[in-house]
């Protein structure tokens, strides 16, 4: 398997952490320091769908592809505008798209995971072009007066086309469960025959130190491991991609495995924690920005509700795109 | 160089303050550590002491982390 295109799409409006001031009880200080978060991408008229949609178009032009190529569309999201349909089918036709269409449950892990499904369909040989969108509206799921979470999340989508080709080297994907860690409880519901079903209202609900703690040593783990089964170090990786749930996690993994902070871009102060969307964003950002090149070794990592989490190393070959969107010096380093 | 003497070097070097400064009663938040900042130190110790420690157990004094680290090292 192989990338073949990548594309984004962001919701117009940026919420400064000073906007956060006005209805919070918070302040730019508290949320620089402990996430290292200046803003994120809040939809106002832009669904989840919608965002998919502009996502994988750009995918599927930057690959030289039409939606009738497309022998897969797996989607990753916490949540879609709807319960059911699937974003994945709600693109399809879009896309103009004639293939089997799915949505993935892993949380934040959902990219890692969607990559290790379509690298089985396509070593199996049941698809040879499969696109994967990872489209989240996290500001629809906080809870806008839980100053400890609603601060964190952004929406924003990331989309990669993947194909026949060599240029997955390892992956290794993880899960143990562990909701009271990390959840976002069902709405209440109605049903005459029960008298409490679910917690009764959304919101994201959070352990911070132990998420904290468990983002840090199953990144550091994961990452190994995917190095091991490619018969690389982390070392030998040119840019290191993790989850951007909090600079804090990047920092301290960083540390653990001795990886320089050049090697290890982020944008989570722009765009703050978008959940499986972060880590094809942030590809899309890198890509864009012009300095991955044919030939660097990527490891991207991964972590979040489930507990789920995963790693990959990939051995990029396109070349940097000749229209760059994303500045080089948008980029922070961990 | 016992537990106690040992965490209150690992604080201290995360704190830029003086050990010797350092009693079971001083709270994490007198030294200006963050929570995070107490999870990393956590992680740190449990590979210097090949323990897990509960973190629920904690009362935010250097004193309930000594404890912990003792207790589950038993």
């Amino acid at each position: 398997m192989r990338i073949l295109g990548i594309g984004r799409a962001l919701p117009a409006q940026a919420v400064s952490n000073a906007q956060l001031e006005q209805l919070l009880d918070t302040s730019d200080e508290w949320i620089r320091t402990r996430t290292g978060i200046r803003e994120r991408r809040i939809m106002r008229e832009e669904t989840v769908t919608g965002l998919a949609l502009g996502a994988a178009r750009e995918a599927l032009a930057d690959a030289g592809l039409h939606g009738r190529d497309l022998d897969m569309i797996i989607a990753t999201t916490a949540l879609g505008d709807d319960l059911f349909p699937s974003i994945a089918c709600l693109v399809q036709q879009e896309l103009e798209a004639d293939c089997p269409c799915v949505d993935l449950h892993a949380a934040c892990t959902g990219f890692i995971y969607a990559l290790d499904t379509a690298d089985a369909y396509i070593k199996s040989g049941k698809a040879r072009n499969v696109l994967i969108i990872s489209a989240e509206g996290l500001s629809r799921v906080s809870d806008w007066t839980d100053r400890g979470t609603c601060v964190l999340f952004g929406d924003g989508a990331g989309a990669a086309v993947v194909g026949l080709g060599e240029g997955l080297l390892s992956i290794r994907l993880a899960a143990q469960t562990g909701r009271a860690l990390l959840y976002s409880a069902a709405p209440a519901q109605s049903c005459p025959f029960t008298p409490q079903n679910g917690d009764g209202a959304w919101g994201i609900r959070m352990q911070g130190q132990e998420v904290f703690r468990f983002a840090v040593s199953s990144s550091a783990r994961d990452l190994q491991a995917a190095a091991d089964m490619a018969g690389l170090s982390i070392a030998d990786a040119d840019w290191v991609l993790l989850h951007q749930a909090n600079m804090r996690i990047l920092q301290s993994v960083r540390q653990r495995l001795g990886i320089d902070a050049a090697r290890m871009p982020t944008n989570i102060h722009r765009l703050g924690n978008t959940s499986s969307a972060s880590v094809p964003m942030l590809l899309y950002d890198l890509y864009h920005s012009g300095l991955l090149q044919p030939g660097h070794i990527l490891a991207l990592s991964a972590f979040g509700a489930g507990m789920t989490s995963g790693a990959c190393l990939i051995r990029w070959d396109k070349p940097a795109p000749l229209n760059l969107r994303a500045p080089a010096e948008t980029l922070f380093f961990a | 160089m016992d537990a106690f003497s040992k965490i209150a070097t690992a604080l201290a070097e995360r704190a830029g303050s003086a050990a010797d400064a350092i009693t079971p009663d001083t709270k994490f938040q007198e030294l200006s550590l963050d929570s995070l900042d107490v999870a990393e130190l956590i992680m740190d110790l449990e590979d210097t002491f090949s323990v897990t420690i509960d973190m629920s157990t904690l009362d935010g004094t250097v004193g309930s982390l000594v404890r912990q680290v003792e207790e589950a090292g038993k």
